[in-house]
């Protein structure tokens, strides 16, 4: 019945298991992640961020929660200078870190039942 | 002692970590000390404790050598004597305990130390009324097992904790920082890692204050070492959940987006505010300073003197300080001390 | 369970209540107001006043940011001018809302007393009236609560379901506005509030405490009033539901009109619109006012109680006590006059 109103979708982050499993797997591929402590260097010094919509401090954090919806798309605006890993403070290894990230999410590299559970969680 | 009123040189109120040092250093000096302790044990608070940042030192260990230091320098002292008042009769300071006897010393060292913060106060947290809703001071008795177990008595999936419990919250009217929570969180952080490699392990944080030697040297090794997760937001509530877990609400501010989540033990890292005995001694003889701790003369060259002389301050009483600043302070105040009783003959005090 | 509320009581007065009723009860729950004087005045013998003058709290108004702030402190005023022309000191007014207004103007003046001043002022110069603030400010439910063992001993049933012997399953709500502005004004605070919970562990039934207990209704006045907005609205109360379900509630029991109609209403769209419901069966989960509860077990009349303009059906909690009633008259009016009989829903069961 048509009511005249949808129901609003919650909009918290509730972290899964399989999300849990994701962060996992790609801090084994690039350890130096782990000690991110969310300074924001690398956003401030992105040559990207300066121009567009992007904050890689920002999309990294997502994924350690295993918000994928429209990251995928967000780290096309990457142009892979590496200036970012040069300011870390923590020396974690960005480029590297996008790279890994850009292959777990394009669908071609995701196992399928990743991409069947990327596609439950993108709300 | 019953019956007749006892005459000392130094009376020392307080059995922790700055109270020992103090009396220790002082009895060396060849001082005559007594020290007074309202608890049963010496160094409570430490004996409460399972392993000492930053160094993953035993806390019984340091509650021993402590211990050892007032039978070495044959300190009288009084255990579960708890000093309810404290007065200034002509030259001297009159102290009587919670038995009604009194004592009469030339000098006072006030090291009354701090209590924990009663997490109950934080009613949305739902201490005391979730089994899975834990304080700091609850999780080192854990630890003491050697065991780190949720409310079914397994292996935990998820173990959360939260900083700035008591602190830094005006609704219960504190606003200072109790400095050792940030770094005591990291150490727990590890130590149930190293119990329990399994489980996940978050800690929701304000501002990560890791101020002393070796503290941001363990919090990178909790992140890198062992995965912990240190999420910038504080927990506005705690729930229980129909499984009996804790489901916990915050913001991660660094996303700007709510959270929800299940933990099956939410530990609450709580803050020290004025002890009962600081906040009514220091009352007593007019030194209460902010949040009932005691007021020392000046924070910079005088920080161990009071308004009243004869009467010296060292430790927690003052503010919240670590084990190792508490004993550093009392060995300040010691020094203090024997200045004072240098200047001031036993005629003219 | 474990709780604080003891360290939170309030002051309720004993007797000689001043009655304001709430805008909209009469509409959703008609039973409920005259259930509340006939409980004072018969079971307790007490003395309380209808008064036939009375008139809006501005509440819905106020909240909505139509009404503004001296608007509403002087149609406080001219209640309060109400009551103590009738005599009266102890104010009760029937609505969670109304009660948050009344205690938040006193406050209000308390701690500005220009504003007071300026308030007597303009009541004077348009009604000629005067007031003095109430000595007690006490919403209904605080006093039932507080006669809760005194009108237990006048109960025909429990709370209790009869075919297991068990107590049944309460899911409470007390309402923002009776204990979130001013957590002081309500028995036990507003984290693990008393004054529902206590009734229901008086009379026998069982408190569930569920993750989203203390989350809102989302009534939130400006948000339902339009309709685009009004899917914000109802994803607070999905949330509670869905949060609520897996301790498979009995009912639910709640303190403020607003509450109390969206608890219940919402649960009929959700079917509509989700075909979902959050009871085993397809009925919904009944929602009951404080005064509706108390007046079932002590044996008053369901249907005069108006149950049957509830959305969700209570017969089957009505069995599960053991309360008489009898289907033939659901819809007949007190007058006796044979009231319309509702559509069925597509998707919840009646």
């Amino acid at each position: 019945m048509d009511f005249g109103f949808t129901i609003s979708k919650p909009r918290s982050i509730e972290p899964t298991e399989a999300g849990k499993e994701q962060l996992r797997l790609l801090e084994e591929q690039v350890p130096t992640f782990r000690r991110c402590m969310n300074c924001g260097g690398c956003t401030a010094t992105c040559s990207a961020g300066h121009f567009i919509n992007f904050n890689i401090r920002k999309v990294h954090n997502l994924y350690r929660w295993g918000q994928y919806k429209e990251l995928d798309e967000e780290l096309q605006k990457c142009m892979l200078c590496g200036k970012c890993t040069l300011v870390c403070p923590r020396g974690v290894n960005l480029r590297s870190l996008i790279i890994h990230l850009r292959k777990a999410l394009n669908k071609d590299h995701l196992s399928n039942d990743f991409q069947h559970f990327i596609r439950n969680n993108n709300r | 002692m019953d019956g007749k009123i006892i005459s000392i040189q130094v009376a020392i109120i307080g059995g922790g970590p700055a109270g020992i040092e103090a009396a220790s250093i002082l009895s060396r000096y060849g001082v005559q000390v007594s020290l007074f302790e309202g608890e049963s044990k010496w160094a409570h608070n430490i004996g409460n404790k399972f392993k000492l940042f930053p160094d993953f030192s035993s806390a019984d260990e340091l509650v021993q050598t402590l211990s050892q230091k007032i039978v070495e320098n044959q300190i009288p002292a009084y255990l579960s004597t708890k000093i309810v008042a404290l007065e200034k009769q002509k030259n001297a300071w009159v102290l009587t305990d919670e038995q009604g006897r009194s004592y009469v010393a030339d000098t006072v060292l006030l090291a009354t130390g701090y209590d924990i913060f009663d997490a109950k106060r934080k009613e949305e947290l739902g201490y005391g009324i979730y089994n899975g809703v834990m304080t700091s001071v609850d999780l080192e008795a854990m630890l003491k097992t050697g065991k780190i177990t949720n409310v079914l008595g397994e292996q935990p999936q998820c173990v959360t904790f939260l900083q700035c419990v008591g602190s830094r919250d005006e609704k219960i009217g504190n606003h200072y920082c109790s400095k050792v929570c940030c770094v005591t969180a990291v150490k727990q952080a590890i130590e149930v890692k190293k119990m329990s490699p399994q489980t996940d392990v978050f800690v929701f944080y304000m501002d990560l204050r890791m101020w002393g030697q070796g503290f941001e040297e363990l919090y990178r090794e909790a992140q890198e070492k062992y995965s912990i997760r240190f999420v910038r937001g504080r927990i506005s509530e705690a729930a229980s959940t129909f499984d009996d877990r804790v489901q916990i609400k915050a913001e991660d501010t660094l996303v700007g987006q709510p959270l929800k989540m299940s933990t099956d033990l939410l530990v609450l890292m709580v803050g020290m505010e004025a002890s009962c005995g600081t906040k009514k001694l220091a009352a007593c003889c007019g030194i209460d300073g902010e949040y009932g701790f005691a007021l020392s003369k000046q924070p910079h060259l005088a920080d161990n003197q009071t308004a009243q002389r004869g009467l010296f301050v060292a430790g927690a009483c003052k503010r919240p300080m670590s084990i190792s600043d508490a004993i550093n302070d009392a060995r300040a105040a010691a020094t203090e001390i024997v200045e004072y009783l240098k200047i001031v003959p036993a005629n003219k005090k | 369970m474990k709780r604080y509320w003891n360290e939170y009581q309030k002051k309720i007065a004993d007797d000689k209540f001043f009655y304001e009723r709430s805008c909209i009860r009469q509409t959703f729950f008609p039973g409920s107001e005259a259930a509340f004087l006939k409980m004072l005045r018969e079971e307790l013998g007490k003395d309380i006043y209808d008064e036939a003058n009375q008139h809006t709290c501005t509440g819905i108004g106020y909240h909505s940011d139509i009404v503004p702030l001296q608007t509403t402190m002087t149609v406080v005023a001219r209640l309060f001018a109400l009551m103590t022309e009738a005599g009266y000191e102890n104010y009760v007014p029937s609505c969670v809302t109304s009660f948050g207004v009344f205690t938040e103007m006193v406050e209000m003046w308390k701690h500005n007393p220009e504003l007071l001043e300026k308030t007597r002022k303009i009541l004077y110069d348009t009604t000629g009236r005067t007031f003095e603030i109430p000595k007690n400010i006490a919403h209904p439910s605080d006093i039932i609560y507080k006669f809760r063992y005194e009108l237990k001993q006048k109960m025909k049933y429990q709370l209790v379901n009869r075919f297991t012997g068990k107590p049944l399953r309460v899911v409470e709500h007390i309402g923002c506005h009776y204990a979130k502005i001013f957590p002081k004004a309500g028995v036990g605070n507003a984290e693990f509030p008393y004054v529902l919970a206590g009734m229901i562990e008086a009379w026998g039934g069982e408190v569930i405490d569920y993750p989203e207990r203390r989350h809102c209704c989302g009534f939130g006045f400006r948000q339902y009033l339009v309709q685009e907005n009004r899917g914000y609205s109802i994803a607070n109360s999905k949330k509670k539901f869905e949060s609520m379900e897996p301790y498979e509630p009995d009912f639910i029991v709640a303190n403020c009109p607003g509450c109390t109609m969206f608890l219940d209403k919402w649960q009929y769209t959700i079917a509509e619109m989700e075909n979902k419901t959050y009871d085993k069966n397809g009925y919904g989960i009944p929602v009951l006012s404080y005064e509706e509860m108390a007046g079932l077990l002590l044996g008053y009349d369901p249907w005069k109680l108006g149950l049957q303009l509830h959305q969700v059906q209570a017969e089957p909690l009505l069995n599960k006590i053991g309360i008489a009633y009898n289907p033939n008259e659901k819809f007949t009016g007190v007058s006796g006059k044979i009231l319309p009989r509702p559509e069925k829903p597509h998707n919840l069961l009646v």
